[in-house]
């Protein structure tokens, strides 16, 4: 049987992964990217999770609110880096260190 | 009952309709020729809504089944970001404008993000909580790479964009801990669960939601995006950076630890105390180095966070009153600083360096003598107002019980008062350089000029300032 620890652990384990995802990775801004869009999604698990164990239809809303402002959270990091890129002509983790200090 | 709703969240939906109309206005007609005019209209609406907010009465009211709380603290905070917002539009219009950088979504993405930040000081649930934060959010990362063909603008929007989007993250995740664990979003419903002891869960829901709100109120150890942000960004936006969403987010910290954890105080005292105490520390030490003041500016905001902390960490009624009284007296100084830092130009191009300050007052004995008076302030040089406001936080800390953070506070401000007064060593007593150009910008002048002002006048009563902070943080606490 599959039950409510199941899901919070798996939710957990996703939002682990992408906050290591965030400091670890060296690569380019891109993943970063996708590891925040995996923390995202880690919290939307959780929601569900608990909304349908507590029998409570909030944490769905929530859910829908978390995945709309998700997108449009996207779209403004890629523009971000669009216009970074026309600057910077990379997107290595690594040069993004104009500013140190 | 939607028309009672409604009619609590008017001033939001007025301002919302006004940033619609603005967008497509401008998209259909003039573009970025209007630009200035609605600069000034914006700030215009700004101050007649702040106005109108400020005279509403007294009582609480709730709309949305209690999702949406308008009262004596959101009021107060409103206000405040409200006037704060008018006053960056209007210093920001003539440096934008002769850096080709005044285009007409800079008004509009500034009234979003006041929408958002109106929001979250009002949230009484965790979905609204959540909406207003992004709704500040993403406005501020565009307008933070608005100087789009800059690579310190845009590095400075992607560094905001990936530390905010991480502490939203940590903050949602606390959020759904918390709904999991207390079974509502409602903070009413939040804060009547924990009356018989906090469960672990709910435990770790808070300590993410702090997490969360210190990314946004830049506290140590969660500043880390501060200083490149406020070097990188336009430096009209890095003053509203400075001011109207520190407010905002302050608040809601204030908002969400009352509203919701209000009888778990021991639990959350502890954590707020060990902010504050770091970022005092971290902010006064780290800002030793810098030579430029945009980042000066960064590493002092985050001292200054420290100690409205502290205010909020004592848990009483008279540490809110602390925290709101200090909020209001950093943002009239921020204001003033930055209105110096704005006028300071050489060759028509802006200059960030302290050392270019170097005998400024041979030269402009005014301007230098209201510089002088704003650092002071911001190190808490008795007797002008930044004085009072860091010993309003200080008795509260030792009212509260904690006695060994108020002395903390104390060895804070006397080290961060050498950055400060390195700069007014630099003006009075420095070697002779190349002068900085003579800006004439009458606004820079006038917010600079009256913002000194206030902190030698406003020794008197504050303006009114404490018992009207009283009422709210007397509306938040019970």
């Amino acid at each position: 049987m599959i039950g409510l620890e199941h899901y919070l652990t798996v939710a957990a384990a996703l939002f682990v992964i992408g906050i290591f995802g965030l400091f670890l990775n060296r690569k380019n801004v891109i993943i970063l990217l996708m590891s925040i869009e995996l923390m995202l999604l880690a919290v939307n698990i959780n929601l569900v999770a608990f909304s349908s164990y507590l029998g409570d239809l909030t944490g769905q809303v929530f859910t829908l609110f978390v995945l709309t402002v998700a997108a449009a959270e996207a779209a403004i990091g890629l523009a971000i880096l669009v216009c970074f890129f026309r600057n910077r002509g990379t997107i290595d983790v690594e040069d993004v260190n104009v500013m140190k200090g | 009952m939607i028309g009672t709703d409604l009619q609590i969240i008017l001033p939001e939906i007025v301002l919302s309709v006004f940033a619609m109309v603005a967008l497509l206005g401008a998209v259909y007609t003039t573009k970025d020729k209007a630009a200035g005019l609605l600069v000034w209209g914006t700030a215009g609406i700004f101050v007649i809504v702040g106005l109108w907010i400020g005279t509403t009465g007294d009582e609480t009211r709730e709309a949305f089944a209690g999702s949406f709380v308008d009262d004596g603290f959101a009021r107060f905070a409103k206000v405040l970001i409200l006037f704060s917002a008018a006053a960056i539009l209007l210093m920001s219009q003539e440096y934008l404008a002769r850096r080709d950088l005044l285009r007409f979504e800079y008004p509009v993405l500034v009234t979003l993000a006041v929408v958002g930040m109106m929001v979250m000081v009002s949230a009484g649930d965790l979905i609204a909580l959540y909406m207003g934060l992004e709704l500040q959010s993403l406005a501020l990362y565009v307008v933070a790479s608005l100087r789009r063909d800059s690579v310190k603008s845009t590095e400075a929007g992607l560094k905001y964009f990936v530390l905010g989007a991480l502490s939203s993250g940590l903050l949602l995740y606390g959020a759904s801990l918390t709904y999991g664990y207390a079974g509502s979003t409602l903070f009413s419903d939040i804060v009547a669960s924990s009356v018989d002891g906090v469960s672990l869960g709910l435990l770790f829901g808070l300590v993410f939601l702090c997490a969360g709100f210190a990314f946004k109120v830049s506290a140590a150890p969660f500043h880390m995006w501060t200083p490149d942000v406020y070097e990188g960004a336009p430096t009209p936006i890095t003053a509203f950076f400075a001011t109207a969403p520190k407010v905002a987010a302050m608040a809601l910290f204030g908002r969400v630890m009352f509203d919701a954890f209000g009888v778990v105080v021991a639990d959350w005292q502890q954590i707020v105390a060990f902010l504050s105490v770091v970022s005092m520390f971290l902010g006064s030490i780290a800002a030793i180095g810098q030579r430029n003041i945009k980042r000066l500016m960064a590493y002092s905001s985050i001292t200054h966070m420290g100690f409205a902390l502290m205010g909020l960490a004592a848990g009483t009624v008279l540490g809110v009153q602390a925290m709101l009284i200090y909020m209001a007296i950093y943002v009239v100084m921020n204001l003033g600083t930055f209105a110096f830092i704005l006028s300071m130009e050489k060759d028509g191009m802006p200059v960030t360096d302290i050392d270019a300050l170097q005998m400024y007052s041979a030269r402009e004995p005014l301007k230098a003598l209201a510089m002088l008076i704003l650092l002071f302030s911001l190190a808490g040089v008795p007797p002008l107002v930044g004085f009072f406001g860091k010993l309003y936080v200080l008795r509260a800390a030792y009212d509260g019980g904690l006695a060994w953070l108020a002395v903390a506070g104390v060895v804070a401000s006397v080290i961060g008062a050498f950055y400060y007064l390195r700069i007014v060593y630099f003006m009075y007593f420095g070697e002779e350089r190349e002068p900085l150009d003579r800006n004439g910008s009458p606004v820079l002048w006038g917010v600079l000029m009256v913002s000194a002002a206030i902190m030698v006048f406003g020794v008197i009563n504050l303006f009114g300032v404490e018992p009207l902070a009283a009422a709210a943080a007397d509306t938040l606490v019970n």
